[in-house]
């Protein structure tokens, strides 16, 4: 082929043809003249020792390098970078071309394999760390170089086993930045999915994400697929959490807002997204941005297509152009859209002005997920901002009318939490009440809920809520306690418009005697509810009421004291009793209740002081105390309860710890030994109570619990060791509580220090000793330390509450016995009310018991539960009873159980340690293991009949 | 370039009379058939004569496609393929199938046996005409032919309504027909996705309007309906048979559940069980709250609402009518109006659009005495309330349509000419893009830029790939040589040898000679060296020969020696390079021309 070629060109040659000569255009090298660069050169060389080198780096940093010579002044610097041995000299070289690369203009691809050379021989880490930063900057000013990018990638890793953290950690900086941004990029939705999402992981464990992905996370808000729209939408609501006050310009125009605010106007256009997963996870999102400005919230709620923000900057700038109007009608009156002017061609910005009706928009979607996202969402700006909250209400009031019945309940809910802002005008009320004719009852329930913290602006008003409450407890007498506690609330909220209402409540003349109402009436109750409630505060009020009226006050204030207040009557003596504490119950007295209980709980601290039964004597003092004080102060009953059980604990302890079998014989104290043994149980049962029956516990006192609780299983121990001689089973027994120990001891760590000179302190600092010793010398250690312990001080949280349960519906009250064919089933409602109870449809059970002792425990459907307020749920659910044919009808009892076992426990420990050592005292009969009974039971009339043959 | 055209024979500029020309890719698209309300003599129906003057329309469409149900949508079907003549297929949904007929039957009836009108289309027409109808279904892509695809999206408005997507190769065009983009009581709102039509073609009725909040109007009909009653009113609600009426049934019949009223509801009779039925089977194309509880109860089971007899409108006490057709302009509606116009306690409200002409448009706009046929005129003494409920994209809602689907063009239908310039300064300004507003008979032509996909041999693209980087990266044009070869339809880019062999060529080189003058004391052969030690050192990875036979070749290009024969310091350079080594044998050149330098030996 050469040859061929060649023959070829000798023969063109030979030809002569002449080419007219051009200049053909030949590739430019890009060779700049250093014209800075030399005098740094000639700086650099002068230099006789690194300081001085070092000064005059530094002097060369402060002065700005043109374009054309950085190149230039890189290869100078990368020069004397390789003969430079002091490391301070070769560091600021190292950040010197970081800076030189981010100069405008520059590209810093002609410099990568420099960079990139002068890492393979570097010794020093900090020098190598900075290397990697000047990479990492240079990565970032070449994003779309693929090839560079992986060789970046390439060096990271490599660097990755770098024993300086410095080094790794910009490692990973240059690995997750160039990697993971660049790939928001990708030609793969997927992709870019995964890609959002790693960062957000990252987010999520810890790691600083830039400003700069703002940018690219905004852009891919419009994406065309949804699985990157949706998290792009959590991206930019991250980053609107992260620089809430940063500023970014808006695009067309030269102005510039908050961060947070423009991300909450894209989030707000992606409510009107075409798929209904993103819209759902843009109204979620747009609930949790809390420090938008006031004027974006409003906007959300506003239709029209104007921005009031933009119109006011505007004004401010280019008055000339304001544009009359631009209004669209509204639909409601026929032909007023009607274009009335041509209208200006600048109006504003309809669409980029996304927070623009977004919950409009939101709270009219096609999808019930989206509305109740929105709701949701409108409840928590609502909640920290009063005048949206005002704003909003109509459509929350709106969304009562919802065709479907979980976003009215949503609605409800959400307008009872930010019903503190609020006053409902009576036109609102009205559409309001009207769904207390709902058929459902969850809705009634709630809107009664409701309507109990309702502010109403006017005495019809309360006048309509009270015909439209009396109509449905018509129409659904089941209700009746709902509407009585509304009333309540609705009287002692707004006694000065109900005090021109009573005459006609409570259908007095001025001169002519009314007949006295039926006492037994629930509607005549109601009224009187409402009416006694509004005149606690209003003394001007009984004034107006007839003698009946009093009579009946008498009556309702025994049966009903739970709904009607104390009242200082004209002429009739007023009773001082529990009432008067909390009816002048204001923050003071729960203060002092508190220091009552603080001191209680320090005089016992010094209880080691004292002979034992001075000791004894002063926690039976502090428990009737303590009791006394949780009946007469509400808020502090929890706590009250708390410590009394506790420190019964401790009495227990003490007592079974005093007697004197321990210095007597074995076979001489059988007797004692049997009532320590129940001590001991009872002490086991009552530390599950404690830990498990209370909420806001913290980690101190659950320590403390558990730590009562070994106590009580080192008396077991030892009162085992006493009663049986089979080594074996002690054996065994022995290991079993120095598990426990470690157990604990892994536990609670943290808390360790703050249980000094307690038992436990003293059992861990034995704990070598123990577990190589035999059975019986354990149990003599044990004995002695329990002994020699003193009481474990307690400390409170700031608020405990005690789980409570209580049994509405069936009231035990019925004398028919609930007849049924045996074998067969009877349905039974069970109708109860819990409060501070944690994840209720894990634990509360319902318990049946019979005669014969048959229990049972039914489990009742997540779904049967409730949540109407905080810490409070309601329990409506029915169980099945079924039993053999009885000759008579009886009773049997249902009760409500919380058990404690399996995922709601933390402790590792989940049974009492009887369990464990075969049965040492047997469960007491009513006890279902793992379970506290904590509802009083109530008794149900039944008789299963034999089935007719 | 190629052209997408577009012809509104009606509903340009105008509410009525959908009938919209299409011309994409070579073929030719009818969208909607139509009859507009507001007259009774030939402009009625679309002018048909504009396709061709005479015999049949099959010849000159591709494909009929009828968006929904509504009369001003496929009013004027059966004229055209029965009496005009058309024998293609006739696109639509299948709710739209079934329920179109029971509408053309009616309208039929009032024209002929009410009206007496001859020369119109019979029943057997309208039966011939739905043999011809081919049912879409939601997002279903149909192939018509080869080319032609269509696709449906869900467009709300009624039961049925779509939006379709009509593709020839890589140009489309989106027809809305009428949509809505608010959910109601019983259909969901309008969706597409993303297809980035060349022409979007979407209604504008509603192109100055923004829209309350849907509830407020509900709540505020249902307050208007209820005060009625209490009053002892009857109230008269002009509705088409379908579509709406069924919305506002719904609505009535939660509500008097829930308030537990006893007036009765009445609903004119004929359409309404047939239609009811199929609303009750279509239960896929309602909402999503009908879609979910229709297992324990369909909601379209009414129970208060009963069948209206004539004789009813005359019986005392409260009542709530609904009666057909929804514009006042003829039938029972009209009837019923007649009889109770005269008391001031009655009420009137009209839940949609009117098209101007007709009655329920005078009463609208005030008029408080009507003329009547036969010279009489009419006392309007009873309350006109006008509520909104016409599922109608309102401004807004044409807006998301068009941020959804990302049209490059828009076009402008079914609407009044004044609104639609309003709506077009927006949509302009908003999303820069072209819009268009034509008027009846008008041609919009808009040139696409479609991308034409061709075949690239494997082999060639392999060559390709191993001579780049390491991954090819999808932004980045990438340069590649290769042979485009145009062979019966279809294009394909193979290598230039294969071309060649394919085509029967032989192949000719093209070489590109250049003389360089160059000064140089030294003998030819060290000046050869010297030119290669120079280029050696300049031309670090090339292959730089220097072969015995007195010639340097670097790469394939051929460099040679001569002095000229009066001045031996004269050299000659021959440079001789092939078309491919354009680029390094032009660069040589430029470079010899400067000369050597002065250092080598």
């Amino acid at each position: 082929m050469a040859a061929h070629l060649k023959k070829r060109v000798y023969e063109e040659f030979s030809k002569v043809v002449q080419i007219p000569h051009e200049e053909a255009p030949s590739k430019k090298l890009r060779l700049s003249k250093p014209s800075k660069s030399a005098a740094l050169h000639v700086d650099l060389c002068k230099a006789s020792n690194s300081t001085d080198a070092l000064q005059y780096l530094l002097q060369f940093a402060r002065k700005p390098v043109e374009v054309e010579s950085v190149e230039g002044v890189v290869r100078i610097l990368l020069e004397h970078y390789y003969k430079e041995t002091d490391n301070s000299v070769r560091l600021k070289i190292a950040s010197l071309l970081g800076l030189l690369s981010k100069t405008q203009g520059f590209t810093p691809d002609c410099i990568v394999d420099d960079a990139i050379n002068t890492l393979s021989n570097e010794k020093s880490h900090q020098v190598l760390a900075q290397l990697l930063d000047t990479l990492l900057v240079i990565g970032s000013q070449l994003p779309d170089t693929p090839t560079i990018r992986l060789r970046l990638i390439h060096v990271a890793c490599k660097h990755l086993s770098d024993t300086y953290f410095g080094v790794r950690n910009k490692c990973l900086q240059l690995i997750y930045r160039s990697i993971i941004s660049d790939y928001f990029g990708d030609q793969d939705p997927r992709v870019r999915t995964a890609a959002l999402k790693a960062m957000l992981q990252l987010h999520e464990r810890g790691m600083k994400i830039h400003q700069v992905i703002y940018e690219q996370a905004c852009r891919l808000l419009s994406d065309d697929y949804e699985q990157v729209r949706s998290a792009a939408v959590q991206m930019v609501w991250v980053l609107s959490l992260l620089y809430p006050e940063s500023i970014v310009p808006i695009p067309s125009s030269n102005e510039e807002i908050r961060l947070v605010d423009d991300a909450f106007g894209k989030i707000s256009h992606m409510v009107s997204d075409g798929s209904w997963m993103v819209r759902v996870q843009a109204a979620k999102t747009l609930g949790s941005m809390l420090q938008v400005s006031p004027h974006f919230l409003v906007q959300t709620l506003d239709k029209k297509l104007m921005s009031d923000l933009r119109r006011k900057r505007t004004a401010h700038e280019r008055a000339k152009e304001l544009f009359t109007s631009g209004e669209f009608s509204s639909g409601r009156k026929w032909a007023d859209d009607a274009p009335k002017e041509k209208l200006d061609r600048n109006t504003v910005n309809l669409i980029a002005s996304g927070a623009c009706g977004a919950f409009v928009h939101g709270l009219e979607d096609e999808m019930f997920e989206v509305r109740i996202a929105a709701v949701e969402a409108l409840c928590q700006l609502a909640r920290s901002s009063p005048s949206f909250a005002e704003k909003c209400l109509d459509f929350l009031v709106d969304m009562f009318n919802d065709e479907i019945e979980e976003v009215r309940l949503q609605s409800i809910h959400v307008l009872r939490e930010i019903s503190t802002h609020i006053t409902l005008r009576e036109d609102q009320l009205d559409t309001v009440l009207a769904v207390l004719e709902d058929s459902s009852r969850d809705i009634r329930e709630a809107l009664h809920e409701l309507l109990c913290y309702t502010n109403v602006s006017t005495k019809e008003c309360i006048q309509l809520a009270l015909l439209e409450l009396l109509k449905n407890l018509n129409k659904y007498p089941t209700d009746r306690n709902s509407v009585w506690k509304c009333l309540k609330f609705l009287g002692s909220r707004h006694p000065t418009l109900v005090l021109p209402l009573v005459p006609e409540l409570l259908s007095t003349h001025p001169y002519f005697d009314t007949p006295e109402p039926d006492m037994d009436d629930p509607a005549y109750i109601a009224v009187l509810v409402l009416v006694f409630n509004a005149a606690k505060s209003c003394p001007t009020m009984p004034a107006l009421f007839s003698d009946h009226t009093f009579r009946h006050y008498a009556y309702l204030r025994d049966s009903l004291s739970h709904l009607v207040p104390p009242l200082r009557l004209p002429g009739r003596k007023q009773v001082f009793g529990l009432d008067s504490v909390d009816s002048g119950s204001g923050s003071a007295s729960v203060e002092s209740a508190q220091l009552f209980l603080q001191q209680s709980l320090h005089r016992v601290s010094t209880i080691q002081n004292l002979e034992a039964p001075e000791a004894r004597e002063l926690l039976n003092f502090t428990i009737r105390d303590l009791q006394r004080l949780g009946e007469l102060q509400t808020e502090l009953a929890g706590a009250a309860d708390f410590c009394a059980t506790f420190l019964r604990c401790q009495l227990l302890l003490m007592k079974a710890l005093q007697e004197k079998l321990w210095n007597v014989a074995v076979p001489l104290c059988l007797k004692q030994n049997v009532t320590a043994t129940a001590a001991a149980q009872q002490i086991l049962e009552e530390t599950y109570k404690l830990e498990f029956l209370y909420s806001g516990l913290e980690s101190r006192q659950v320590a403390t619990i558990h730590h009562v609780r070994l106590q009580a299983k080192a008396l077991q121990l030892i009162l085992y060791a006493r009663s049986r001689q089979g080594l074996d089973p002690l054996i065994s027994c022995c290991e079993k509580f120095l598990q426990d120990v470690e157990s604990f001891q892994r536990l609670f760590l943290s808390e360790l220090p703050h249980l000094q000179d307690s038992f436990m302190d003293r059992v861990c600092e034995l704990l070598p000793r123990l577990t190589s010793c035999k059975p019986v010398e354990m149990v003599k250690i044990l004995q002695s330390t329990l002994r020699q312990s003193g009481l474990l001080q307690l400390s409170l949280p700031e608020q405990i509450h005690r789980a409570t349960a209580t049994i509405i519906e069936p009231t035990g009250e019925s004398d028919n016995p609930l007849r049924f064919t045996s074998g067969l089933v009877v349905a039974l409602d069970i109708d109860a009310t819990l409060e501070h109870v944690n994840d209720p449809q894990n634990t509360v059970k319902v318990q049946v018991l019979y005669p014969d002792g048959q229990s049972h425990v039914i489990h009742p459907k997540p779904g049967d539960f409730r949540k109407p307020g905080p810490h409070r749920h309601r329990l409506i659910t029915q169980v099945y009873l079924s039993h053999t044919a009885w000759t008579e009808p009886s009773q049997v009892e249902v009760r409500l159980l919380l058990a404690y076992s399996s995922s709601s426990s933390s402790s590792s420990s989940r049974l009492g340690w009887s369990d464990g050592a075969d049965g040492v005292i047997p469960p007491s009969e009513a006890t279902v293991e793992g379970t506290i009974p904590f509802s009083k039971p109530v008794k149900v009339y039944i008789m299963p009949k034999p089935a007719r043959r | 370039m190629p052209e997408i055209k577009v012809t509104p024979l009606g509903a340009g500029q105008d509410v009525g009379r959908s009938c919209i020309l299409v011309s994409i890719g070579g073929k030719n698209i009818m969208l909607d058939c139509g009859m507009h309300m507001g007259y009774n003599d030939d402009r009625r129906f679309p002018d048909f004569s504009y396709i061709t003057q005479n015999g049949r329309l099959t010849d000159f469409l591709d494909c009929v496609i009828i968006s929904h149900f509504h009369l001003d949508h496929c009013g004027a079907l059966p004229y055209m393929s029965e009496m005009v003549g058309y024998d293609g297929p006739i696109y639509m949904t299948h709710p739209t199938k079934a329920i179109c007929p029971i509408l053309l039957e009616d309208f039929r009836k009032i024209t002929v046996d009410k009206k007496g009108e001859t020369n119109f289309f019979t029943s057997q027409m309208i039966k011939d005409c739905m043999k011809k109808v081919v049912p879409l279904n939601l997002h279903q892509t149909v192939q018509v032919d080869d080319e032609l695809e269509l696709k449906a999206y869900y467009a709300g408005h009624v039961l049925g309504a779509a939006m379709v997507l009509i593709k020839v190769g890589s140009e489309s065009v989106v027809y809305t027909g009428d949509y809505n983009m608010t959910p109601d009581r019983h259909l969901g709102a309008a969706w597409i996705d993303k297809c980035r039509p060349d022409i979007l073609i979407s209604e504008s009725t509603y192109a100055t309007t923004i829209r309350d909040s849907k509830r407020c109007r509900e709540r505020d009909f249902l307050k208007k309906v209820h005060e009625s009653i209490e009053r002892g009113g009857k109230v008269l609600i002009p509705v088409f048979a379908l579509g709406r009426a069924q919305e506002l049934c719904i609505l009535l019949e939660t509500f008097w559940e829930r308030m537990n009223l006893k007036a009765p509801i009445y609903f004119s009779t004929g359409l309404t069980e047939k239609a009811n039925h199929y609303y009750k089977l279509f239960i896929t194309w309602t909402n999503q709250k009908i879609r979910k509880t229709f297992v324990q109860r369909n909601m379209f089971e009414f129970k208060h609402i009963k069948a209206f007899d004539r004789s009813y409108a005359d019986n005392p006490g409260p009542m709530v009518v609904f009666a057909t057709p929804g514009m006042l302009h003829a039938g029972q509606s009209l009837q019923i109006f007649k009889k109770w116009a005269g008391n001031e306690k009655n009420m009137v409200i009209m839940p949609g659009y009117c098209v101007q002409g007709t009655i329920g448009h005078k009463i609208l706009n005030g008029q408080r005495k009507l003329e009547m046929e036969g010279r009489s005129t009419l006392d309007v003494k009873l309350q006109v309330e006008y509520m909104s409920f016409s599922a109608h994209a309102d401004a807004k809602g044409i807006m998301q349509l068009i941020r959804m689907a990302e049209p490059r063009n828009m076009l402008l239908v079914h609407g009044e000419a004044l609104k639609m310039e309003f709506l077009k300064g927006k949509i302009e300004q908003e999303f820069n893009i072209d819009c268009y507003m034509p008027a009846n008979g008008e041609t919009i032509t808009v040139s696409t830029n479609p991308s034409v996909p061709v075949d690239i041999s494997l082999n060639l693209l392999k060559r390709e790939m191993a001579l780049g980087g390491p991954l090819p990266d999808p932004k980045k044009p990438r340069t590649m040589h290769g042979t485009l070869i145009m062979k019966e339809n279809s294009m394909k880019l193979v290598s230039s040898e294969q071309a060649l062999k394919e085509l029967g060529l032989n192949e000719h080189q093209l070489r590109f000679t250049c003389r360089v003058q160059l000064q140089d004391p030294h003998s030819d052969l060290d000046t050869l060296h010297r030119i290669y030690t120079h280029l050696k050192s300049l031309l670090k990875g090339y292959t730089i020969q220097h072969v015995p036979d007195g010639t340097v070749m670097v790469e394939s290009i051929v460099i040679k020696v001569s002095s000229s024969a009066e001045d031996p310091n004269n050299k000659v350079l021959l440079l001789s390079w092939s078309y491919q080594d354009e680029d390094l044998g032009s660069f040589l050149s430029s470079l010899l021309k400067k000369g050597l330098p002065s250092g080598l030996c």
